[in-house]
């Protein structure tokens, strides 16, 4: 048994570890791409062979606030060498918090063989493992993507709507001070991008990154994610789960770690998240 | 409203001139590669948090370090060595405001960020590098007060170290 699956994930095989990827720099079937919050770190090294993907760039549609469509992820995967049966692993930096985003974006599009690798970024720099600056060259690949799915995983403004009149569970990720609405009020720094602060009525607040080992960027077993997300959050696996921050990145890692660490079934990430919800006319706000 | 210092607009010229994405993002990593961090004789960890820039993710410090002529030097420290882009920017606000007259740097727009790293930015990251030039624009301000010069309407910088 590995390490990783002595932690007792319900879906152990969707992480792999930073020795596994060492091992795997060369295969052909793997791609792995790294997604960052700084935009110039992929720049200053990366694991040998990944190929970047911005998240405002390249997963974002330009002019619509959306994701990209069928056929600019079609577009995607063929420009980074990326076919059906590529199994795509995603690291980055902040304890892989874009790199979740990246991962779910393409759980939109079904693309099933993605893996993240444990600890992202920082656990493979803290074990000095090789960087790169040399940009790496794959031939394009032939992917036809099918339409994007938003039904499962993803949730819009109505549907929480609905969803909080049928009193289902919901999963505030944010940080305490943008959960009560006081980060609003710091004087001279921007606000959230929102006009009124606050979180929906029910929210749990459960911040993204307690999920996370704060030294090395791992995952915590599972006993300590079901103390905080069913023991204090008060979950349970049965739960329609609703997951939300600011505009759907940090809530990312968390639908990450109910749908696959934990095993729960439906859990949506809703992406409008408080840059919408806060600027809603007339929906109701819990401080 | 006061131009901007030379020495910035003359870095930000050179932005400008190079739009590629991949270009540019090479030449802010070789100006971050610049970055000094804070002399011990002005600061030693654990640094003080009165120079913590808030709602910066890469924990950045900055100092201001008065010269003879009254204006300032700025000093930075980014604790988080993922923070290359909060380096970036140190080295192109030390390098374009240190020594500049106190009320261009206080009129200095949180902004730039946008001019020196395109609007692809984080919410996050915007608002801790936004922090970081609204930080130095502050100690500018507070400068100011404390030499009996008018701030300006948003000089509202109380007396004290900066």
């Amino acid at each position: 048994m590995s390490e990783i699956e002595s932690r007792g994930y319900v879906n152990p095989d969707v992480l792999v570890s930073t020795d596994w990827v060492s091992q795997h720099l060369q295969d052909p079937q793997i791609r792995i791409v790294e997604s960052n919050e700084d935009p110039l770190l992929h720049g200053t090294g990366h694991i040998p062979g990944a190929v970047e993907i911005d998240w405002t760039r390249d997963l974002n549609d330009q002019v619509r606030r959306d994701y990209l469509d069928h056929q600019g992820f079609s577009a995607l995967m063929q420009r980074l060498g990326i076919g059906k049966d590529t199994t795509v692993v995603f690291y980055g930096d902040r304890n892989n918090w874009w790199a979740t985003y990246a991962y779910w974006v393409f759980q939109l599009f079904g693309h099933a063989k993605a893996k993240i690798m444990d600890g992202g970024r920082i656990k493979w720099t803290k074990e000095n493992r090789q960087l790169s600056r040399e940009v790496p060259q794959y031939p394009p690949a032939d992917y036809q993507a099918k339409a994007r799915d938003d039904k499962k995983i993803r949730a819009f403004r109505e549907q929480v709507l609905d969803h909080l009149k049928s009193k289902g569970r919901l999963i505030d990720v944010r940080s305490p001070a943008e959960y009560t609405g006081e980060r609003l009020h710091m004087p001279e720094y921007p606000n959230e991008g929102a006009l009124r602060g606050g979180h929906i009525p029910g929210a749990a607040n459960v911040p993204w990154a307690r999920a996370v080992n704060p030294d090395d960027g791992t995952f915590k077993p599972a006993s300590d994610l079901k103390a905080i997300y069913e023991g204090e959050a008060r979950l349970s696996p049965q739960d329609d789960v609703v997951v939300y921050c600011r505009i759907g990145e940090r809530s990312s890692h968390t639908w990450f770690v109910l749908t696959h660490l934990l095993g729960y079934p439906k859990v949506r990430n809703y992406d409008g998240s408080w840059t919408e919800w806060g600027n809603l006319v007339g929906v109701p706000i819990e401080r | 409203m006061p131009q901007l210092p030379g020495k910035l607009e003359e870095t930000l010229d050179l932005l400008d001139l190079v739009p590629d994405r991949t270009e540019r993002i090479q030449l802010l990593i070789d100006i971050a590669d610049r970055f000094e961090e804070v002399p011990p004789r002005l600061a030693r960890r654990p640094f003080s948090d009165d120079h913590l820039v808030p709602a910066c993710e890469s924990q950045a410090y900055v100092w201001g370090e008065e010269r003879p002529d009254g204006n300032l030097d700025f000093h930075f420290a980014v604790e988080n060595p993922q923070g290359i882009s909060a380096k970036s920017l140190a080295v192109i606000l030390d390098e374009g405001l240190s020594g500049a007259p106190l009320e261009q740097v206080a009129a200095v727009p949180q902004d730039l960020v946008y001019r020196v790293f395109g609007r692809e930015l984080s919410m996050g990251k915007s608002m801790g590098l936004m922090g970081m030039v609204a930080m130095v624009a502050s100690m500018a301000r507070k400068k100011m007060t404390s030499d009996g010069t008018p701030a300006g309407p948003s000089g509202a910088g109380s007396r004290g170290a900066t």
